[in-house]
């Protein structure tokens, strides 16, 4: 066993910071005021080769694994968890499952251009009957011919609108059940697709989140993602590696207010003392940095387990469960130290705060994980 | 065009501490950076890469560890590294580096030499007009700016009070100012290359021509004496007027302190 990062990953984490440092934290305060979507960021991340981290070369992307991708979402989220979830749900949503399960001429005309950045991608399984109960779909898909027809609408999707590429989830077969939903790859000029209201969030103001409207939408049959009928199974392994990112999103939050914490203790004075002289400030921290290490062991664990081909579904689950609570935790206590100032804009960990509460929800809130991991557990 | 980049590792002396008894430098636990003269230098190279096409080789002398910063550059774009590393090199002025470097150099193909115009651990800024002079080449130092026009280096050489631009003819040797340029960021793809594709050259003494007596310790006439830390005698103060009456302050002080 052995918990040494290598050469490559030390080295990445140097581009990482230097990244995150320079060209992410500066935006940080204003995208989430202004609540604006840092299109900018997103092509300096491309160029620095942020968009394809876990693809192979051959398909546009760097070549690395799965560790090295949710180190990328820690790094970024630390600094802004918006810019993090940008590249989580363009990768592991968007990206992986064609990758994971596209025909070779998917890849080369999806992938491709998703991993190098050149296009930007999203996922669409979320309606408004149709949250944890995903089963629920009632957007329609009927093949006619060469193409399919999609009806239907979803909500809540991040990246929405700056997306190039959908994977969308529709019911081709109503009587199947969960059986008789099939995944599409949807790209975002199709006639008839648009992108409805644009939600008013607590947190991640900057990323988008909106309703995707698909009116009549002819989407060619070689763009079915899988076989008929398995897109439930498609959506739920998606899912399964996009916890990953979520969990690193996590991470990154919580280990951002931390730090954010141990620098203002150090400085803020009270009784003629700073407050990393009081032991309850000393407890806090120990707590803190306690789960934060115990969290980003779930999150390298999970990742490794993906890169190595062995299962991970559990891992992710506990990975995304413990890192994301962790999350709140960890940012509630950091606003608790800052005191009075913590609960103002003058200080990111209230924003860290507000981020932090939305990874206990999505892909997956903290109960579906205590589905999954208790279902291994029992089967 | 092959263009070679002489690079050095140094410890980023932004995060170094002095020791508050001894007044000397704790270098333990202080990250190693590429040093940020020649970083830009290597931007540079990487900008008439981009535009015109090259081949880019980074050299380095030093310890094993000096393969970091060899790495990164690989990570931000070079094609080929050289380290130059053998006890015989160890313990070497400005003299000894420019003997084992312009060795190394002699063995490689180019049309470009940049060198950072000095390392910030050393501030002599000797060591790249040394190179050029073994190998006989023409060198442009404090270069502000670079470009390629007919054939010819475009080179904007930097002066306190303004600059020269100046032309010359490749193979030439170019000293770079941090200044010169932003250096880009490494790619995450060029990274995983830097170490599962890309081999670091290691080259020691019995891989250059070189005169044993011009290397190492011994090859290097520079004797440092005695380094210490200067003592600060008294706190500064700062006035903030007009440059007339802050020139008769000046002067009143001096003559309060009979220094004038």
């Amino acid at each position: 066993m052995n918990f040494n990062l290598s050469k490559e990953h030390i080295m990445l984490q140097k581009l990482y910071k230097e990244f995150s440092d320079h060209e992410v934290k500066p935006l940080a305060e204003e995208i989430d005021e202004k609540e604006v979507f840092p299109i900018d960021t997103v092509r300096k991340l491309k160029e620095c080769g942020f968009m394809g981290i876990p693809f192979p070369k051959a398909y546009g992307g760097a070549g690395a694994d799965q560790l090295a991708y949710a180190m990328a979402v820690e790094a970024l989220s630390k600094v802004c968890a918006t810019t993090g979830v940008i590249v989580s749900a363009h990768t592991s949503l968007c990206a992986a499952p064609i990758f994971e399960f596209g025909t070779e001429e998917q890849k080369q005309k999806y992938l491709i251009p998703l991993a190098k950045g050149e296009k930007l991608g999203a996922f669409g399984l979320t309606e408004a009957n149709a949250g944890t109960d995903a089963s629920a779909q009632q957007t329609i898909a009927i093949l006619e011919g060469d193409h399919y027809l999609i009806n239907g609408s979803k909500i809540f999707i991040t990246n929405a609108g700056y997306a190039d590429i959908y994977i969308i989830m529709a019911m081709t077969d109503k009587s199947q059940g969960t059986r008789g939903i099939s995944a599409f790859i949807v790209e975002a000029d199709t006639e008839g697709f648009s992108v409805g209201k644009k939600e008013a969030k607590l947190g991640i103001k900057g990323s988008a989140t909106c309703e995707l409207i698909l009116e009549n939408c002819r989407i060619p049959k070689e763009n079915l993602l899988g076989k008929e009928g398995k897109g439930f199974s498609i959506a739920m392994k998606t899912l399964d590696g996009g916890r990953i990112g979520i969990a690193a999103q996590a991470l990154g939050i919580a280990q951002g207010a931390l730090d954010e914490t141990v620098a203002y203790v150090k400085e803020r004075k009270q009784f003629g003392k700073p407050l990393s002289y009081f032991q309850n400030t000393q407890f806090q921290l120990a707590d803190m940095d306690t789960k934060v290490e115990a969290a980003r062991l779930l999150v390298y664990k999970a990742a490794f387990n993906k890169t190595m081909g062995l299962p991970y579904s559990k891992e992710a689950a506990m990975a995304k469960l413990f890192a994301s609570e962790t999350a709140m935790e960890v940012t509630t206590k950091a606003v608790q130290l800052h005191g009075g100032y913590g609960y103002t804009r003058e200080y990111p960990v209230e924003r860290m705060m507000r981020d932090a509460k939305i990874t206990e929800i999505y892909e997956g809130t903290s109960e579906v994980q205590r589905m999954v991991i208790s279902a291994q557990l029992l089967k | 065009m092959n263009i070679i980049v002489c690079i050095k590792q140094v410890p980023d002396t932004t995060e170094v501490k002095l020791d508050p008894k001894t007044g000397t430098l704790i270098r333990d636990g202080v990250p190693s950076i590429i040093n940020p003269d020649d970083k830009s230098g290597l931007e540079a190279a990487l900008r008439l890469k981009d535009e015109l096409g090259a081949h880019i080789t980074v050299i380095t002398m030093g310890p094993l560890q000096a393969e970091n910063a060899i790495r990164e550059a690989f990570g931000m774009g070079a094609d080929r590294g050289i380290l130059l590393t053998d006890r015989a090199f160890a313990g070497a002025d400005t003299w000894a580096t420019s003997c084992t470097l312009a060795a190394a150099i002699k063995k490689l193909q180019y049309d470009l030499i940049i060198a950072g115009r000095q390392a910030i651990d050393g501030d002599t800024a000797q060591v790249g007009p040394q190179i050029a002079e073994h190998l006989h080449l023409p060198q442009v130092s404090y270069a502000g700016d670079l470009r390629v026009e007919d054939g010819s280096f475009i080179v904007k050489r930097m002066f306190e009070d303004g600059y020269h631009l100046v032309k010359v003819k490749g193979p030439c040797l170019i000293t770079t100012l941090k200044e010169m340029n932003e250096p880009r960021y490494m790619r995450v793809g060029k990274i995983i290359e830097a170490y599962q594709e890309k081999e670091i050259e290691i080259w020691n003494l019995a891989d250059i021509e070189v005169d044993p007596s011009n290397i190492g310790l011994k090859g290097s006439p520079t004797k440092v004496k005695k380094s210490f830390t200067k003592g600060v005698k008294a706190a500064g103060k700062v006035y903030e007027v007009e440059p007339k009456e802050a020139a008769k302050l000046v002067v009143e002080k001096l003559k309060e302190k009979y220094i004038i």
